[in-house]
């Protein structure tokens, strides 16, 4: 199996484990990627809440190069599958559209390639059995929640691959790798990372939320499929609350035996190192 | 026709509804006021008006005090409106329009720092063809005046190799200078259709 994959910015910098994981059970897997050539940002909330024009114009400059390349893109960071999502979506079912974005970036558009969140594509594309029979060490006993956030479920229309207000991917990605997702309110809350630089006080308030709601269901980690999710559910948190965020991709190498897992777990804010141990003395 | 508003009678100002409509190409007047849309809201405890007061006051034509407002700069676009209404109305596409409205009238932002750090990351982009969060930051940080809120956060990243020195590369950039001059030109609504408007960049 052989995708395109749109790394973005946030898995350069802050969610670069995201990106190491990826890549290493895409290789235990036999998922063969190959990075975008010449990618450019995809506007993110920035280019979304102001313009128009630009939030459709950089994300489908990228789908331009997808289709040189006839492959399909696979986009791990949720706001940027998001991104591409949209500009698919209204270029594929609005003629007009179409037109103005292809003026804007000089191409045209074939129409051929389809955007997938990595979750997506692991789940579906390569499948919940293929990843069942390359698990090595059954994470069980390890509780977690999952969640998606909001920018894989909605526009519903645009962008879901899978029911928004209760979706059921990873939690069955999960269980394949032997742990126990546990059921709660919260899969595709908002978490307010486009605010967290700017009005930290309200994400504090809307991270709390989630955080509290994790612990109360007794999980003992986070898993989820987003860099800005992670990253700000990890930083914007009140003291006290110690519970670890995943990417999915971790869990996976984690119950695939790979090499690589504590050079990824190293790059969190919160060590999760406690709970991996616990899991290797106990499995 | 008058409204009474929190500052004296005002005129009914039906272009407003025509334009957001146009823009947006939500069919805003078939709001019912049931409220979904503020029960799920997930920023609805942070801002001065709901998602179905803003269309109550569009429907009202009360334009000023919707590109004031705070509102339109907290909504974070997550969607769940929209994903619920019953008459397949997007608040977030209307808040979307709204912002735009206000950048293009030079209305001052009624959460200052959003549009400046949307500005800072956007001017990344623009130069890069990627955005390089460190300089991005520091240029956000020297423009809000809050240089040594979040020091602490920066350093912590830093130290776990998180926030690179050096920018990554696309050889796109020049593309993507272009993007940004093109879509100075003239606005499209959400349907596609050609409408005059100017874009945040040019307001520096
Ligand atoms: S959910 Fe739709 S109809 Fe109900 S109040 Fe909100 S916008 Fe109006
Ligand atoms: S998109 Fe905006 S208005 Fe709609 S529910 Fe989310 S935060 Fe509220």
């Amino acid at each position: 199996m052989k995708f395109a994959y749109y790394p973005g910015c946030s898995l350069e910098s802050t969610g670069q484990e995201f990106d190491y994981s990826i890549r290493a059970v895409s290789k235990a897997l036999d998922v063969e990627l190959v990075e975008l050539p010449d990618w450019v940002c995809c506007g993110s909330t920035s280019a979304h809440a102001t313009s128009h024009k630009l939030a459709l114009a950089l994300p489908a400059q990228n789908l331009v190069i997808a289709e040189e390349q006839r492959l399909d893109p696979v986009v791990p960071c949720s706001a940027c599958y998001n991104r591409l999502k949209t500009a698919e979506h209204a270029i594929k079912t609005n003629d007009e559209l179409r037109k103005q974005v292809e003026s804007l970036l000089g191409c045209r558009f074939t129409g051929e390639v389809q955007t997938k969140s990595a979750l997506e594509a692991f789940t579906k594309d390569v499948g919940l059995t293929a990843i069942t029979k390359r698990v090595e060490r059954k994470l069980t006993g390890l509780k977690v929640v999952c969640y998606y956030g909001c920018l894989t479920s909605r526009p519903p229309e645009a962008v879901a691959f899978e029911d928004p207000e209760n979706p059921q991917s990873m939690d069955k990605l999960m269980k394949a790798l032997g742990a126990e997702p546990l059921t709660w309110s919260y899969k595709t809350d908002c978490c307010g990372a486009s605010l967290s630089i700017t009005k930290a006080d309200i994400v504090y308030s809307m991270t709390g939320r989630i955080l509290d709601a994790a612990v109360e269901a007794g999980a003992q980690a986070i898993v989820t499929t987003c860099p800005l999710c992670q990253t700000n559910l990890e930083t914007r948190r009140r003291g006290g609350i110690d519970i670890p965020v995943f990417y999915f991709t971790e869990l996976m190498g984690l119950a695939f035996g790979l090499p690589d897992t504590n050079r990824w777990f190293k790059k969190h804010m919160v060590d999760p190192m406690p709970l991996v141990r616990s899991l290797t003395e106990t499995g | 026709m008058n409204i009474i508003t929190n500052h004296g009678p005002e005129q009914l100002d039906f272009n407003f509804i025509k334009e957001v409509k146009e823009r947006s190409c939500q069919p805003v007047d078939l709001c019912y006021h049931c409220q979904k849309c503020s029960v799920g809201c997930q920023v609805a405890s942070y801002t001065d008006f709901r998602p179905n007061q803003i269309i109550r006051m569009i429907q009202f034509g009360l334009k000023d005090e919707l590109l004031k407002s705070t509102a339109i700069w907290l909504c974070v676009n997550c969607e769940t409106c929209g994903a619920r209404c019953p008459n397949g109305i997007s608040v977030s596409a209307v808040t979307d329009t709204l912002r735009e409205m206000a950048l293009e009238e030079g209305v001052p932002a009624g959460v200052k720092n959003v549009p400046l750090f949307h500005q800072a990351f956007l001017n990344s982009v623009k130069s890069g063809g990627r955005v390089h969060e460190p300089t991005m930051l520091v240029r956000y940080k020297l423009k809000s005046g809050n240089l040594f809120e979040d020091m602490k956060m920066g350093i912590d990243l830093f130290k776990k190799g998180k926030l690179p020195l050096f920018p990554s590369r696309t050889k796109n950039k020049d593309q993507v200078k272009k993007i940004f001059d093109r879509v100075k030109g003239t606005g499209f609504s959400r349907c596609g259709q050609n409408f005059n408007s100017a874009s945040i960049e040019e307001r520096g």
